[in-house]
């Protein structure tokens, strides 16, 4: 057993844990924060991304003795006394999912975009949530929430600006 | 799934973690982002019994300049390396590969010496270190020794490192002045290249001077399409860029997979160095 404290979404935890325990089944198994699905064995899916002293990273890809003294940011840690950040409102409002599965870590890898790049256009949303799979949705509205929780639009707004495959501006029209 | 057991050891200094592996024998696994290591414990393809994190030995992350040559600390994220002014600076193909690598949680904790060292020809960076004429330095129990690109990828993910060597850093002559593109053709987003073309070119009036291209996924290791190099030379439009980009399988052993057979690949590399070569000469 090896001892790590970790915090995790504002509350610091001490444990002994086997050193193959991953951080996913950590954060599910020992602490009981189940808002971070599991989704494949793969690496693929992102369903179970958290930030890691700020940074997305895939919890399923990390083991809990590496996050020994680093703060983790679950989804369950963004709401506020029951009020939702902006970009949880988002996805809400533009439908951004069906099952719900996905959407932890959509919302968690599309933070991470828009710390960065908090105007991206819809191309630079679907490469920052290239990581990260939904089975339902077809990714029209999660584009449109992360969109609209960068101000940009609120999906019946101004129209989109995109590029096509030969790079060449388009303009997709956006409708809610 | 769950990863099988192991001991776990954190050192603090890069003779620590060589004394570790070294008592280990061959029985260790080196963990540095364990975006390649957690995959494969997860899936039960790896039984080591000892993990070794060198995640946090000060010194072996971040970029610098030794003359002509940059420096790249093993431990550098991918995530690191494509923001890294020096890196887009001297070493641009690195920078613009690193980005098609996986998605930006893995490029979050994934890092070049784990990816070097994981030895996987069907990854992006051997074959851009490869092509870079990049140079790996090792630190052993007898010391440090540096070990060129061309002789570090051994066999499928097989590297030149004996089991008590650490890799700790990445030496890439500066590119300055060449241009250069990564050619990556894969099924969906973050998914293997099934052939990918890392090209170089000095452009010297107008004609290509030199040209480097490296292969990732066309045999067991990153392959430099060498034949096509030598043809490139000269090469001062699209059509004889095409004539000697139909070189670029040659000598090559490519394997079958679901996703392509060896003649698909074969055909890959063909088209994958033309368009590369052409977008970095400028002449696409």
């Amino acid at each position: 057993m090896t001892h790590i404290t970790v915090n995790v979404d504002g509350t610091t935890y001490e444990d002994d844990v086997e050193p193959r325990l991953l951080l996913a089944h950590y954060l599910r198994d020992r602490l009981g924060l189940t808002g971070t699905p599991i989704g494949c064995d793969t690496s693929n899916c992102g369903a179970c991304t958290v930030e890691l002293d700020g940074a997305s990273a895939k919890s399923c890809s990390v083991l809990a003795v590496q996050a020994d003294g680093c703060a983790v940011t679950t989804v369950q840690g963004l709401a506020r006394n029951g009020e939702l950040t902006a970009l949880q409102r988002a996805f809400h409002e533009q439908h951004g999912l069906q099952c719900g599965y996905c959407t932890p870590g959509m919302i968690m890898a599309a933070r991470d975009l828009l710390r960065e790049n908090p105007h991206p256009t819809s191309d630079e949303v679907r490469h920052a949530l290239e990581g990260n799979l939904c089975r339902c949705t077809g990714y029209q509205n999660i584009v449109r929430a992360v969109l609209a929780a960068s101000g940009q639009q609120d999906g019946s707004g101004p129209a989109d600006r995109t590029r096509d495959a030969s790079g060449q501006q388009v303009t997709e029209e956006v409708t809610a | 799934m769950i990863p099988p057991a192991f001991e776990y050891a954190r050192p603090e200094t890069v003779e620590e973690a060589v004394r570790l592996l070294a008592e280990a024998g061959d029985e260790a696994k080196v963990l540095a982002g364990g975006q390649s290591l957690l995959p494969l414990l997860r899936l039960r393809l790896a039984f080591p019994e000892l993990v070794v994190d060198v995640g946090r030995i000060p010194g072996l992350r971040g970029v610098r300049e030794d003359g002509d040559t940059l420096v790249i600390g093993a431990l550098t994220t991918h995530h690191e390396v494509i923001r890294d002014p020096l890196v887009r600076r001297h070493a641009g193909l690195l920078a613009a590969a690193t980005a098609t690598v996986a998605d930006p949680a893995v490029r979050h904790r994934g890092t070049l010496g784990g990816s070097l060292a994981h030895a996987d020809p069907a990854g992006d960076l051997p074959a851009v270190v490869l092509a870079l004429d990049g140079e790996l330095v090792a630190a052993g129990p007898e010391g440090r020794r540096t070990v060129p690109a061309r002789e570090f990828f051994v066999d499928y993910l097989q590297s030149a490192l004996s089991p008590d060597e650490l890799l700790i850093e990445i030496r890439v002559p500066k590119a300055d002045g060449w241009g250069f593109h990564y050619e990556k053709f894969h099924r969906v987003a973050q998914s293997w290249a099934i052939v990918g073309v890392a090209a170089l070119v000095r452009r010297e009036d107008g004609r290509i001077a030199e040209a480097r291209v490296g292969l990732t996924n066309m045999g067991a290791t990153p392959l430099r399409a060498s034949a096509a190099e030598t043809a490139l030379a000269g090469a001062d439009g699209p059509d004889p860029v095409r004539r000697a980009a139909s070189g670029a399988a040659e000598g090559t052993r490519p394997g079958q997979d679901a996703s392509a057979s060896p003649e698909y690949r074969a055909h890959l590399a063909r088209v994958l160095t033309e368009r590369a070569v052409l977008t970095a000469a400028g002449m696409g």
